[in-house]
């Protein structure tokens, strides 16, 4: 498995680097109760990432599954409404839109707004223009003669959408879908700048304590490479069963 | 059962119908026949809708045909359409992809959806591929499972576009029974075919189109034995030949 020997690749690379002097693996040394207590503290980044990355994922896909569909229609407004918003959303860096929407978003409306829905309206918006574009391309993808044989059996646009075209789009964006995934929750790290307790904060604190951030960051990018190939796997699992489904 | 009334339609430059009009009564099997690009698709796919007519007026079982969507469901609620490219949905199982309309559009419960299905699938001879994917069957078992889907909707009227025409010789004749058996049963038909064995079997009236007109219309009798014009005659000595 690929995985296994990256993984012991970047562990035997450490190891051999804690020999030369310039590593202090004390600080995350879970055999010492300081080190246990610095890793558990480390580790307890991890449920925001993940609550943090999901819940925008979830969010970002239904939102740019809504703007995908105008775009795909024979209204000109309405697929003009397309472009504008996924031109707009796309040109704006997901680190100012962070910083836009938990600083700007509340003295503009008025409403106060938690650090974590901050992280989510920024990593859905910013996500959603990305996503609108990967439904399109595979919705496109799909075959006009499904589209004719669902008007044939007299199904209405939504019966259709849901039972014929999207089942068959899903399968075929899923791998472009997972790769969202990914990118998401690696850019979850960005939320750190507003306070977001996740694990990209957690080292951070942790290094202004203990200042050792050649260690801790050095964890840190460990915690998202396990993360990451873990849902990868998970993303592939998905695929060869949903292939599997359509081969019976 | 059919009206089509002074029906034109073009692709931009291309006027793929002209001027055509075609009267089908209840139970009478109309083939289609003619070149490639003669319109003969095109005109059975305005009938459902598939294709916006520019010009003219369609009814179909009593409903004219605007394009709004009350219209569309209407008229498809009672025609159902076989294509050339069988177009099953390959991430359903036969059954699903039969049972789909009838759940959906016409609100019939589960069980009753599935009895419908399967006593379809009896009828076109492949009730032990129920639980298969399209792909895993040949494609003479696929056109079948497509004439069953439409069937399930229990349309008054079929329309048939080619569908032999994607398929194996040896798979023709399973498709064109079912079809013999279905016009047999006195569902009204239109079939757009190049199989002439199976024209003279059915029809009640033969047409024959090219560049977009119903150049000529008659029972199969005098179709065959003595058509009335040289285009039609010509294309009949290029099909029949061998």
């Amino acid at each position: 498995m690929t995985f296994y020997r990256l993984l012991g690749l970047c562990c035997l690379a450490l190891l051999l680097g804690g020999c030369s002097g310039n590593w202090g693996w004390y600080v995350v040394d879970p055999t010492v109760p300081a080190g246990w207590n610095n890793l558990k503290f480390l580790l307890s980044g991890l449920y925001y990432t993940l609550l943090l990355s999901f819940t925008a994922i979830v969010i970002s896909i239904v939102l740019g599954l809504a703007v995908a569909l105008p775009g795909l229609s024979s209204n000109p407004i309405l697929r003009r409404f397309n472009r504008i918003y996924v031109e707009l959303v796309r040109a704006v860096p997901i680190l100012v839109l962070i910083l836009w929407v938990y600083y700007g978003l509340p003295q503009m409306t008025g409403l106060t707004i938690t650090v974590f829905w901050a992280g989510v309206i920024a990593l859905a918006l910013s996500d959603s223009a990305f996503e609108a574009e990967i439904f399109r391309a595979g919705i496109q993808s799909i075959d006009k003669g499904q589209y004719e044989a669902a008007h044939s059996i007299s199904l209405s646009y939504s019966d259709m959408m849901i039972y014929v075209i999207l089942p068959q789009a899903v399968r075929r964006i899923l791998p472009a879908l997972g790769n969202q995934l990914v990118y998401m929750l690696k850019m979850s790290s960005l939320v750190s700048v507003i306070g977001m307790q996740e694990l990209t904060r957690k080292a951070n604190e942790l290094v202004v304590v203990e200042y050792r951030p050649l260690e801790i960051y050095t964890v840190l990018v460990l915690e998202y490479l396990v993360l990451i190939l873990i849902v990868s796997a998970g993303v592939r699992w998905l695929e060869r069963k949903l292939q599997s489904d359509q081969r019976g | 059962m059919i009206t089509v009334e002074n029906v034109s339609k073009t692709f931009g430059d291309f006027h793929a119908l002209k001027n055509v009009s075609l009267e089908v009564l209840t139970g009478e099997k109309v083939v289609v026949c003619g070149p490639s690009g003669s319109g003969k698709s095109t005109l059975i796919r305005c009938i459902n809708g598939l294709e916006r007519h520019d010009q003219g007026l369609i009814e179909v079982a009593g409903n004219a045909l605007t394009h709004t969507n009350a219209s569309l469901r209407a008229v498809r609620s009672s025609v159902g359409m076989v294509f050339q490219q069988f177009n099953l949905f390959p991430h359903l199982t036969v059954k699903q992809n039969l049972t789909l309309g009838p759940l959906r559009t016409r609100k019939l419960s589960q069980s009753d959806a599935d009895k419908l299905a399967m006593s379809y699938l009896d009828r076109v001879r492949i009730p032990e591929q129920a639980d298969k994917f399209p792909r895993q069957l040949s494609g003479g078992q696929q056109q079948r499972v497509a004439i069953a889907r439409s069937l399930c909707m229990e349309p008054q009227i079929m329309l048939f576009d080619e569908p032999t025409s994607a398929l194996d010789p040896e798979m023709i004749n399973e498709v064109l029974d079912v079809m013999t058996e279905l016009a047999g049963s006195g569902m009204t038909m239109i079939c757009v075919t190049h199989e002439m064995g199976f024209a003279k079997r059915v029809a009640d009236t033969m047409v024959f189109m090219d560049h977009g007109e119903i150049v000529e219309k008659a029972p199969p009798e005098d179709f065959f034995s003595n058509p009335g014009t040289e285009r039609c005659r010509d294309f009949l000595s290029k099909i029949l030949a061998h």
